[in-house]
């Protein structure tokens, strides 16, 4: 499957999943997101991009719940997620990894992603505890560890099942903490930077890898990219944040070719200095 | 395999069992009273596991909880000719004087009560965020003493209570240590168990992972203080007197020392840190003798075990963090595969 024909498929706005609306943020004096207002159609794959410091990542905050907009609010499906706790923005149907991957590290692999199902078990704690009485609880509990199991597999990681997962290497380690976000069963999901600290192959790979969890797993996902290739190679549709303001937004190609961007993102460095930047955030 | 481990751990239980028939009618009563310290101090060992190792809040709080049980079980068993005797200082509440049950269910209330002031207290303190919470359950420890010896028409003050029948045998003890395992076992092997561990690995992960860790924090909080309540009931029972004085920090200090001994999160660790805690706290009194080398005397110094376990806790902390078991726990299969790691 081709990146343009990905691109052809059309975006259809009116049928958002995820809308923030006119959302600010301030730390103190720092504005670090400024009038934000985005609308992600359902089923689509799109980005979010921009230098260092941009503003990225504190939008999936706000988004997620961490961070209450100054003003503003996010909706998910029709219904506010502004407010929301972040357990409970979950519980909604959003997942997320992080841009330094925060796996629970003492875990295995398959406890990660039974922890990340726990939020749909309906057993109490204590059902289980109590022998022979519960065995609706029991079985539960049974089909939690199969199913994560499966997930596990359908992601290439079942061999390592019963590792701890802080002996995996990076980017296992990524994969793990998408596997565990799934297990939440989501409905969107937010990936910030899932390409980081990857090579040029591995990020191709990570680009199939990602139409494949759309696909498969009926999503929709937005991603947080500072690799021009990874964004421009999957993307359906691109917002490019700087210094917290959206300073355009469009298909790929409409934002390949902007100005504003490649003066504000691209220009400084150009187009190759990506390697730079990568350099700094190591 | 299983069944091997099944047949493997009801021989162990025999074991014990028999090993307690014996010791009962062999033993003296100062061995008796350590064998019985040893399985109420990894209850109680066990109840600040769950809190500290397993979820990861330091609390500083257990002597606290352990006499809310002591207390309320203590007043559940005594007699009212008892009760009438020896409230000297002030009357007892009347309410209180006929209040009397057996002896279980009052372990069972005891453990109940302090449960409920735990999840009182847990519910501000756990808002506060880790860094305050030793601090936090530390004083509210230290108001749970100065109440009882306050609140005298109720607990006889600073007299404590005296006369408690000795309820606590090595089979009363042993059974609530087996019980107190099985169900810990069972906790942390259930996928509740892990969300617990994650809580106390990464708490953002754990938010986004759709937990409330708050409400796990208290959860875990809340059971660990029923164990710590249901010990204090059963040390009670053991000593037959109670008094706020028993309840001060040296007594938390004692459990946290299993609890790090052992190594945090480890229910093995902590069955192992009571035995060694235990024995070595009896085997230190010593020290606090007057000594006698043959014409020179040293004289006895009250509270030199503390000091000396204050050294070893620094010691351990220095140089073996994780304490005898780290996280690890022992299986028959690492029993079999002898220096396999079990978890
Ligand atoms: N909790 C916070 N408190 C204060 N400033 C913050 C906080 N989180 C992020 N910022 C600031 O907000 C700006 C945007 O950060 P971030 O969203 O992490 O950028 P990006 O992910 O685009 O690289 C940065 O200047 C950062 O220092
Ligand atoms: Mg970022």
């Amino acid at each position: 499957m081709s990146a343009s024909a990905e691109q052809n498929r059309s975006l259809n706005f009116d049928d958002a999943l995820l809308e923030i609306k006119n959302v600010t943020l301030r730390f103190g004096g720092l504005t670090a997101v400024s009038e934000l207002s985005m609308k992600v159609p359902r089923g689509s794959i799109v980005g979010l991009i921009g230098p260092n410091g941009a503003g990225k990542t504190t939008v999936f905050n706000v988004v997620t719940g961490f961070y209450k907009p100054t003003d503003g609010i996010v909706e998910f499906d029709g219904k506010k997620l502004t407010g929301l706790k972040p357990h409970k923005v979950c519980e909604a149907g959003l997942a997320r990894t992080f841009q330094n991957i925060r796996l629970f590290y003492n875990e295995t692999v398959l406890e990660n992603v039974m922890i990340g199902a726990y939020v749909r078990q309906k057993g109490a704690w204590w059902q289980n505890i109590i022998p022979f009485t519960f065995p609706g609880a029991a079985k539960e509990e049974k089909d939690i560890e199969s199913a994560s199991l499966n997930l596990l597999a359908r992601l290439g990681l079942d061999s390592q099942a019963d590792a701890v997962s802080s002996s995996l290497p990076y980017g296992a380690q990524r994969r793990l903490e998408i596997a565990r976000a799934l297990a939440t069963r989501p409905k969107f999901l937010l990936l910030d930077e899932p390409a980081a600290g990857m090579n040029p192959q591995e990020s191709q790979e990570l680009l199939e890898f990602i139409r494949r969890l759309r696909d498969e797993f009926d999503l929709t996902i937005l991603l947080i990219e500072h690799d021009m290739k990874v964004v421009m190679g999957v993307c359906e549709y691109i917002w490019v944040l700087d210094r917290g303001a959206l300073i355009a937004e469009g298909s790929p190609e409409v934002i390949k070719a902007s100005p504003k961007v490649i003066e504000a993102y691209l220009g400084k460095e150009g187009l190759v200095a990506g390697a730079s930047e990568e350099a700094a955030n190591a | 395999m299983k069944i091997r481990n099944s047949i493997l751990t009801f021989l162990a239980v025999a074991a014990l069992g028999y090993f307690l028939w014996w010791a009962s009618l062999n033993l003296d009563r100062y061995m008796l009273r350590i064998i019985n310290l040893i399985a109420i101090n990894a209850i109680l060992g066990l109840s600040l596991n769950l809190i500290y190792g397993m979820a990861g809040m330091f609390s500083l709080g257990h002597a606290g909880f352990m006499a809310v049980g002591a207390y309320v079980s203590a007043l559940l068993i005594i007699t009212s000719d008892q009760k009438v005797k020896m409230w000297i200082l002030e009357p007892i509440a009347p309410w209180l004087m006929n209040l009397h049950t057996s002896f279980v269910v009052s372990l069972i209330l005891a453990g109940l009560a302090a449960a409920f002031v735990g999840w009182l207290i847990s519910l501000p303190v756990l808002r506060l965020g880790g860094d305050y919470l030793g601090i936090a359950t530390l004083g509210f420890s230290e108001i749970i003493r100065i109440l009882i010896v306050n609140l005298t028409p109720i607990t006889n003050g600073s007299l404590g209570l005296k006369g408690i029948p000795a309820h606590t045998d090595l089979w009363m003890s042993y059974g609530c240590l087996l019980v107190a395992l099985f169900f810990m076992i069972r906790l942390m092997k259930s996928n509740f168990g892990n969300v617990l561990r994650a809580v106390r690995d990464d708490e953002i992960a754990a938010r986004t992972m759709g937990i409330d860790t708050f409400r796990v924090r208290v959860l875990a909080f809340t059971l660990g203080c029923f164990g710590g309540g249901v010990g204090g009931a059963l040390m009670g029972n053991l000593i037959t007197t109670i008094d706020p004085k028993m309840f001060m920090i040296t007594q938390t200090y004692s459990l946290l020392m299993i609890v790090v001994v052992g190594g945090l999160g480890s229910i093995t660790g902590s069955i192992l840190g009571s035995v060694l805690v235990t024995t070595m706290l009896e085997w230190l009194r010593f020290v606090e003798n007057p000594i006698n080398f043959g014409s020179i005397q040293i004289p006895g110094i009250p509270g030199m075990r503390m000091v000396i376990f204050s050294v070893l806790l620094i010691a351990i902390i220095i140089f073996r963090r994780e304490g005898i078991m780290g996280t690890r726990e022992f299986s028959w299969n690492w029993f079999f595969r002898k220096g396999g790691v079990g978890r």
